[in-house]
């Protein structure tokens, strides 16, 4: 086993069950409502602190920025790296970058499409793909970037970082044999620990468990804390990989509206409760709700 | 083939507003395979520009012309119509064509009618689709004949992403996941283990990374060069 570099690496070495956070920048200057967030109710509550790079592709804060700033603050951040925006030139200088600023923990993704965000017209970089990425971050690791001497040798680095590196996957993809594929080939590259997409269904995640146990990898379980029936249903017409059960949207459907972060965070510890046993730890995504995060973790640990 | 489309009428008009006498030229090659930019078409382009300038009042002549091939000198001499005594000649080319004519005419302006779009093939009546991105660098030894980088929205090498639902990408559902594709052919064929390999990233020099492209076939430019040395 290695010698840990962050707290998120140590905690999964130790073998204890462990929570992570998220956060998405805000778009604009003032940070201070989302800093308040991860101060008020992550800090000490959840081992790492993700912070999204312009999520669905909306622009915002850079990740970068507030994993610095959360670190200030004594929250350990997980910077995130899409693949979108960046050429390996600029990948490869924001993890220098990271480094020299801190951050230990990174999560390489591939980013969702121009299209979806709120620039469309922009242009959709993938210079890299995920592996590529976290192939890139070994590289840096190494001491070398991907570029070469005039005598073809590859570049040496004065100082080289060293990150925890993460990626994700979808566990209940209708295309879950490509996703394992995949994610054998991000494990082959680097992948430290996995991420997943949201998760629902508690079977078909304990059935894919068993599919990737030969990679020895630790994973997180992703909770996205669902608000409300409307937003469930939405999940499953329009979010790839995901798909919310009658039974909870019906739950969701019959509760009060005051009622709805109660019965939300309910369903999000029950799920974590049922997912523990198969897995190292879950990613709580709650979408602005952060404040309920110490309520799902005491219930799911109860 | 190379698939164009035609552009907006009023652009057209817009790009014409200077000119009193135009040559509406058809390209008989891949333009007009896709029933765009062929002889056809711009017969029925002069008609609709004459119409609208009939409409708007203006003073505007459009003759018709068609070529083999607008983007091959050889094929020039077949021009019924000289592109000198026009105002500017409205090519039904594609983007080569439009520019090797602006090169060979240099005191008329050639004008574009259309928009370049794509490589690609034609897959059900009316309907064509892109198959290529010429990427310079052909990967489809090992992804079963299915581009991705032409039929994943993001060009990635290494597989599939998260944004597939059920053979579909999140860039819109009506669109294939190129992805997708690969792993069912690949897997019909036996050869998932393509799939397997981590591919390095793409040299972009070999695309547009490195600038204008060109094709040298050495054995024929050696001939030029010793022909010259005889001469």
């Amino acid at each position: 086993m290695t010698e840990p570099i962050s707290n998120l690496q140590a905690a999964l070495q130790s073998g204890q069950f462990v929570f992570t956070g998220e956060i998405g920048p805000p778009k604009g200057t003032n940070v201070a409502p989302c800093l308040h967030e991860a101060e008020e109710f992550l800090k000490g509550t959840v081992a790492a602190v993700n912070v999204t790079d312009i999520q669905t592709a909306v622009m915002r804060v850079g990740s970068l920025a507030i994993c610095r700033l959360l670190k200030e603050r004594g929250i350990e951040p997980v910077f995130q790296m899409v693949c979108r925006d960046r050429n390996r030139l600029a990948l490869q200088s924001d993890l220098l970058s990271a480094a020299v600023l801190g951050i230990r923990n990174v999560l390489a993704l591939t980013g969702d499409h121009t299209t979806l965000g709120d620039h469309p017209e922009a242009k959709p970089v993938y210079d890299l793909d995920s592996a590529g990425l976290l192939e890139a971050i070994v590289n840096l690791e190494g001491g070398h970037d991907m570029g070469h001497d005039m005598k073809g040798n590859p570049n040496t680095l004065d100082g080289a970082p060293s990150f925890f590196k993460g990626c994700c996957v979808t566990p209940c993809s209708s295309s879950v044999e490509a996703q394992i594929i995949k994610l054998e080939l991000k494990v082959a590259a680097g992948a430290q620990f996995v991420q997943t997409q949201a998760v629902y269904e508690p079977q078909r995640f304990e059935q894919f468990m068993r599919r990737i146990e030969h990679l020895k990898v630790p994973v997180l379980v992703g909770i996205v804390m669902l608000k409300s029936a409307g937003m469930a249903k939405y999940m499953n017409r329009s979010v790839p990989g995901v798909s919310v059960p009658k039974a909870l949207i019906q739950r969701l459907a019959d509760a009060d509206k005051k009622d709805l972060p109660k019965v939300s965070t309910a369903i999000a510890a029950e799920l974590v409760r049922a997912m523990r046993p198969c897995c190292q730890g879950a990613h709580l995504m709650t979408l602005g709700w952060d404040r309920h995060v110490p309520d799902i973790i005491a219930q799911a640990t109860a | 083939m190379i698939v164009a489309e035609r552009k907006p009428l009023d652009e057209i008009l817009n790009m014409l507003a200077p000119c009193k006498r135009v040559l509406a030229l058809g390209c008989g090659g891949c333009v007009s395979v896709c029933l765009t930019g062929g002889e056809k078409q711009a017969a029925e382009l002069a008609v609709q520009l004459r119409l609208a300038a009939r409409r708007k009042k203006l003073d505007l002549a459009v003759e018709v012309d068609c070529i083999t091939r607008q983007c091959d000198r050889e094929f020039l001499t077949n021009l019924k119509q000289d592109p000198r005594t026009f105002d500017a000649v409205l090519s039904l080319a594609c983007g080569c064509g439009v520019g090797f004519l602006s090169e060979q005419y240099p005191d008329v302006p050639v004008l574009p009618a259309m928009n370049t779009t794509f490589y690609g093939s034609n897959t059900a009546p009316g309907v064509w689709e892109e198959y290529c991105r010429g990427c310079g660098d052909c990967v489809l030894a090992w992804t079963a004949g299915i581009c991705p980088v032409a039929k994943c929205s993001k060009s990635l090498l290494n597989g599939i992403c998260g944004g597939t639902k059920d053979g579909k990408c999140e860039v819109n559902p009506d669109m294939e996941c190129g992805w997708s594709r690969i792993y069912d052919r690949l897997a019909e064929l036996g050869r998932l283990d393509e799939m397997r390999k981590l591919r390095p990233p793409r040299d972009y020099r070999k695309d547009r990374g490195g600038g204008v492209r060109r094709l040298v076939l050495a054995s024929m430019t050696a001939d030029d060069q010793t022909r010259e040395a005889k001469e």
